[in-house]
This record gives C-alpha cells, structure tokens and sequence, in this order.
C-alpha cells in the first residue's frame, strides 16, 4: 500500500527505517514538519526539541559519538547557527551515522534570503544527498546514513520547500535496527585538538576522494538515455521540472548525490548527447564544478539562479516558449500576512506605535509582523537572537555620535531561549541603553505551534520544566523585571513607562498566550461596533487587526473573524465599540 | 490521459490545504498518480495562499507555472484574480462569490478592486457560487470550502468518485457530518442552476 505524504513525512519515515536512535532539532520552515512526525515513532527512538539548531546539531552529534544512527533537521539559515560543530564534526568523523537535514527555501516563501546550502557540504567538506520526491526522501534519509558511516562523515540532507512540502505516493519499508555495541571512549578520534585536526585534514581529503569514486557508481545517480540529442543535468525539484519542460526523446543523467559529484559519469553522460543542460534551481553548483572539469554545458546562461523554478518558466528561458497568459483586466491589492485577531503582540506594537521616536529592533517571528502597516512598528530584524545585539549596536552608535534615543530590543519567547540570552547578557554586560523585551505567546507560533523550554511542554506533549524567562532575566541582572498583559493597552503603556523611568535596569516580559495554542481554553468575545456613537474617525483601523474594517464610513467588525481581544475597543474616543461574550 | 493540473487559492486559513487533500485522496482512490503543493509558514497569518494538485497517469512536477492550469478554484473572488494568470486560456474558474478583506485594505491603505468576478467571467468559463451564503445556512461559514468543493465536483462532471466517501474519510470525525452537508449543499447548488457558460 503506498501513503500520500509530504518529503517531511517521509523522511520522519526514513529516519524511523533506518534505525536511528537519537533526534534533536529546532522548528523552522520548510523543515519543521521532519520532527512533528517523529513523536509517532517515539517508541523506538527519542526525539526533542531543542533550544537552538547549534544545541541540536552538537545533542545528535553527542549521540553519534556513542556510535548510534542521530540525526537533525533545520531551515537553511538554521544550518547558519549550526555551522559551528558541523565543520568540526567533517573533520572528526563519526561513530555511528549522522545526517543532517537543510531544508532550502528558494523564493522564500518563509524566510530572509535564498541561500543554497549544496555549498555548506562543499565547504565543510560532506557528501550532499539531494531526493526530488517524497519516495525518494525516505530512500535517500536511508541511504545517506549508509554514506555517513561508509566514508566516516556526516552527510547533508537539502532539500527545498517543494520537496519538503509537496505529497506524492510512499511506500514504505521496515525498520532496520542499529544498535551499536557498549560504549567505548575514543578521544583520539572525538577530541578536535589542533594536532588531531591537522591529521584529520589529510583524513578528509581521502575520504571525499574515495566518496566521489562512489558517487560515479552510487544507485542515487540515475542514467535516463533517449535518442541522444538533448541531455540534461539535474537534481532535487529542478529535475522533476525538466522532466515536464524538455521534449521527449532528452536524455536524463538525474543525481541524488550531488557532492562530490560523479566526474566520470557525467563526462560519459555527455559524450552520449549533442546538447548538454545542467539544470538546477538556485546556484550555478552543479554547472560550475562540471565546467571547470572541461565539460562543454548550458546552465545560468538561460536558466535563472534566482527564485523558484517550475516547467513553464523552464520551457520560457531555454525553449524561448511564452506562458499564453490571460490578463483580466482587473489588479489585485496585495494581502500581506498580518497579525492574527487577538493576537498578543498587537498591544505591544499599537503602544510603540504611538511613539515613533522610539527605536524597535525586532526578531524572527510572528511578531516580525509587529513591522508591517499600519503598526511599521519596528525598525530592524535582522536574525534569530538579533532583536537585542542589534540593539546594543545602535545604543553604542547613537551614543558615538551623541543622539539621544530610547531603544527597545524585541524577541519572542522561543527567540529568548534560541538566542537572545546571550543579547540578554550583552546588554547588561556592556551597559547599553537598551531595555529589553520578550514578547512572550507561549508558544513558536510562526512555525505552527511547536514548545519550547518557557511553556512547559516537549516534542512528545509531555509536561517538561518551564523555564521563567522573569527568572532568567534577573539572574542576569535586570533587577526591575516587569511582566505585563500586552491586550490591557493601559498596563503595556505603563510597563513601557515604567521600564524607562526606572532607576534599576529593567526589562520587560509581555505574557499572554497565542490564541491558537489548543491546550489552553482561551476567553473568546465578539466586539461590536454601536454606529450611532462611530464618529467614523478611523483610530480602530490603526491596531492593525484583520477583522477591523470600516464599512459605510463606519467601524465594521468581522464576526466571522474576531474573537472579542478588546484592543480596538480600547483605542476608540468615543466608546463605540463594545465586546459581547459569545 | 494527459495529465490535469488543479490551482486552489485563497486566504490563509480558508481551508484550501484540506479541500486539496480531499481532491488528492479521491484521485488516488481512483489510481492516479497525485502531486501536491502546498506553501506552509508565514503565508498562512491572513496572507495569500495556493495549493497545486497535479494528477495523471504518471506525473512529475508538483507545480505548475504561468498558464499552465487546467482549473482554478478560489475561496476568495480577489484570490481568483490574482491567480488568473495560471489558468489556461481555455481552463475553468470555480469562483467563490465571496470578498475578504486583505489587511492593506482593512487599515484602508489599499481599495479592494471593483469587478472581480465580472472580470473573470469575461475571459474564462467559471461556476461561481455563493458558498459562503450556503455554508451560513448550514451553521457555519467555516465549512464553505466544502461547499465550493461539492461545486466543483457536479460542474467538472467529476461524479465517477464516492466523493461522500472521501470526505468522510478526510475531514476529523467531528466535523464529518458538517463537512457531508456542505459537500452535498455545495453539488446540488449546481446541480439546480444552469450549467457553466462563457460570458460574453
């Protein structure tokens, strides 16, 4: 029987066939759904959230030093953070097999750059293992644990957001246990000191050689001949893309290992066609290394190293074949993402928002919507755990050229605990006027709702230790922590007072839970607008909320939308809106 | 055959992704190989959304460019606009007749454009329905994806699959006896008015 999955799904499923132990990993799209598919399995191995992709890469390493299979997923700027015991881990090795997922986002769709990280495996020197549909993810989670132990590496695992999120058919196979003997210490092997790093470097070098001599023979490379005179190059999505955009009778040399590439194999591959394509979204990765091996091909010259590719834009920049496209006449206004109705963080931003001096340094997150009209209520996200070092760096820049400015640094609840601890420590250890915020909703919200270590909750549902952010706060040092309800307007204004005018060094906890978190019973309301009061003056609509609107030159209030936060209500002059409890 | 490819656009949290499984889930029943495409994280937070299906003997991209879909079915009537560029010329619109506000024209930053619909039904052949008026009558208006979808079925003449089946097996339990009501409310909707025309 096959199953219609996701790529996430299915390499969760590979993961859990290929015998692996151990699992930790911080949420971020595309990759998110990896882990929220593991718990399933939970019975055979052990699966966490992490605070940070950097902690979950070195607590899956940590276990592959015992010699179990280990894994870890994260969206391409997560492999940012983790790069750190990445690099480290290439050089040492591994004990048992170590595969780590990096799940692009080209276009993104949900993220801050298009970064191609087939050039991470390259740089840190592992095999890069590229699937194309969901069947092949769960194949390929498989095969790259074999790689990683057959040539002593971790192996990189990318895929992009149209592979981790499109479904298509599965089938499965049965778990294979890999349960290594007792432990045995081997810090001659896991002790990164310079004089094992320097024989660890002639190491590398031997084992990526003896890796692409496989990768010429590996079953992930697949030779698809036709009648000779069309051949292409392709990997992931890309090649999935081709196969509907090239006419029939195109050879197809489809890699799944796509580092170190198969040299020989593609010089084969290309005495066999007339016209030679490499094609692959993003970077000129594959193109550049084949070129510079001599190899006469068309890549970048036609296809676009920007965004996402599909079979129609493919068809347009190699075949010359416009899209026959109907224009309608009419444009559409564009519908950007916005805070929820009764999301949290809209009283926090409505009261910077009345205060445009202030300076907003702002995060990764829901509440990076916090930015967006009408609220625009921050100045900067640059990433994760960036709300509150930025913030010092302007502090430090305003005071260098002598401006006066009030600065408030803002992350989220998961953010405090990813990585703006440390911001946390900067500011009070370098004495920056900056005070610092935690937006705290309980929950990782923009992802889809996944704990972490502030509410009380891990991966399997089970009731964990909840760190307090207030009392990690004041370890550090902020004697004059203030936790406030964001929804009661005149609490939050005061709290922001408060925290200015405060002689001690403060910082400021806005606590109320995401309205969409299912295991809380949330006090939901309907507010209405009395017309006859609406003097039609338009303050409600600068809350920014999607139900608030203003019809006939009134206040209207979307019932189907609303759910009664009251922060409209609260920024009316004349008391014309009122909550109903439904 | 040739292969079909399906576009289901709205606003995040309108319900496309489930109405797109239920599609997929039917397909398969019936032997086809399915791709399907959905867009998760940020998008979904009142945002534009899309959900491509693309079925056939043996398929291979998941997406879908520029003119290349076979039906476009939208929650939202601004949502079909936006998409009308993927539709083939000669493909077919299944239009909620149902406006939703984006925030840029809540905060009236933005007007929402006037003729979304007239504008479609000049130019391609569409079933429109007032989901949203059908769904209201059931309870709630949360189900009006169901209800499009029923739609869809009898105009696309797609009554070879037990799509009562399907949507019993898809949705959660609890809301299966909704969702049954919305599909069928949504089919014999169409089932009564007119077959779809081109508008001149």
């Amino acid at each position: 029987m096959k199953h219609l999955m996701s790529g996430n799904e299915a390499i969760a499923r590979g993961v859990y066939e290929a015998g692996v132990l151990v699992c930790s990993a911080y949420p971020g799209t595309p990759s998110t759904e990896i882990f929220e598919n593991l718990p399933q399995y939970s019975d055979k191995l052990y699966c966490e959230w992490a605070p940070n992709e950097k902690v979950a890469t070195e607590v899956a390493y940590g276990a592959c030093t015992a010699g179990v299979r280990s894994f870890t997923a994260m969206k391409h700027v997560g492999l940012n953070v983790a790069s750190d015991p990445v690099y480290t881990a290439a050089y040492n090795g591994v004990g048992g097999g170590f595969v780590i997922v990096s799940a692009d986002d080209p276009s993104m769709h949900s993220s801050q750059n298009e970064q191609d990280n087939r050039w991470v495996a390259r740089h840190a020197k592992i095999a890069c293992v590229e699937p194309s549909d969901s069947q092949e993810c769960l194949e390929f989670t498989k095969a790259a644990f074999d790689i990683s132990e057959r040539f002593d590496m971790p192996v990189l695992l990318r895929t992009t957001t149209r592979v981790s999120h499109s479904k298509s058919l599965v089938e499965f196979g049965e778990r294979e246990e890999h349960v290594p003997g007792p432990y045995e210490k081997n810090p001659g092997k896991f002790m990164c000191v310079p004089a094992l790093a320097y024989r660890n470097r002639a190491k590398v070098e031997k084992n990526l050689a003896a890796l692409e001599e496989y990768s010429n023979t590996c079953p992930l490379q697949k030779v698809e001949m036709g009648d000779g005179k069309l051949g292409v190059i392709s990997a992931s999505i890309a090649y999935q893309y081709a196969k509907d955009a090239f006419p029939e009778g195109t050879s197809f040399l489809k890699l799944g290992l796509t580092y170190p590439l198969p040299m020989e194999l593609i010089r084969d591959f290309a005495s066999k066609v007339e016209t030679l394509y490499v094609v692959e979204e993003l970077d000129p990765f594959m193109e550049e290394q084949i070129k510079a091996a001599g190899i006469k091909c068309i890549g970048k010259e036609l296809v676009s190293p920007m965004y996402e590719l599909n079979p129609q834009l493919l068809k347009e920049q190699i075949f010359g074949v416009k899209p026959v496209t109907v224009d309608v006449g009419v444009k559409p206004v564009s519908r950007p993402p916005a805070l929820c109705p009764g999301c949290p963080h809209r009283g926090f931003f409505y009261v910077m928002s009345k205060h445009r001096d202030y300076i907003v340094t702002g995060d990764i997150g829901c509440y990076t919507l916090g930015g967006s009209a009408p609220l625009s209520a921050s100045d900067t996200s640059v990433c994760m755990g960036g709300g509150y070092t930025v913030a010092v760096g302007l502090s430090k820049a305003f005071a260098a050229t002598g401006q006066k400015k009030t600065i408030f640094g803002v992350v989220g609840d998961s953010t405090f605990f990813h990585s703006g601890m440390t911001g946390a420590v900067e500011i009070i250890y370098n004495n920056a006027d900056v005070i610092p915020v935690v937006l705290d909703n309980h929950i990782t919200g923009m992802t889809g709702h996944q704990d972490n270590p502030g509410s009380g909750y891990n991966l399997l549902g089970e009731v964990a230790s909840e760190v307090k952010i207030e009392d990690v706060l004041r370890s550090y040092g902020y004697k004059n922590v203030i936790v406030v309800d964001p929804q009661d307007l005149t609490a939050m204004q005061k709290a922001v007072d408060d925290a200015l005018a405060s002689s001690e060094r403060a910082a400021i906890v806005c606590r109320r839970p995401c309205l969409l978190i299912k295991r809380i019973k949330h006090d939901r309301g309907l507010c209405v607008v009395d017309t006859d009061k609406c003097i039609g003056c338009k303050s409600c609509l600068r809350v920014g909320c999607p139900a608030v609107m203003v019809k006939n030159k009134k206040a209207f209030i979307d019932p189907n939308q609303c759910v009664g936060c009251t922060v409209c209500a609260q920024v009316c002059p004349k008391g014309a809106i009122s909550r109903k409890e439904s | 055959m040739e292969s079909k490819s399906v576009l289901l656009v709205g606003v995040g949290g309108q319900g496309a992704i489930l109405t797109a499984k239920i599609l997929v889930n039917g397909l398969i029943s019936e032997g086809y190989d399915v791709k399907m495409s959905e867009v998760h994280g940020m998008s979904q937070r009142g945002g534009s959304v899309s959900t491509q299906v693309h079925f056939g003997k043996k398929v291979n991209s998941p997406v879908i460019g520029l003119g290349a879909a076979d039906i476009l079915v939208a929650f939202e009537k601004m949502e079909a606009v936006r998409y009308a560029p993927y539709l083939k010329p000669d493909g077919i619109a299944v239009i909620n007749d149902f406006a939703m506000e984006s925030s840029t024209t809540a905060a009236g930053l933005a007007q929402y454009p006037e003729g979304c619909l007239e504008a479609m039904q000049a130019h391609f052949t569409c079933l429109v329905l007032n989901a949203e008026a059908i769904a209201e009558s059931l309870g709630t208006t949360k189900c009006m994806n169901v209800v499009l979808f029923g739609g869809m079925v009898k105009a696309l003449g797609m009554d070879d699959i037990d799509w009562e089946k399907v949507v019993a097996e898809t949705v959660p339990p609890k809301f299966r006896e909704l969702n049954l009501k919305a599909y069928r409310a949504g089919y014999e909707a169409v089932e009564k008015a007119a077959a779809p025309a081109k508008a001149d």
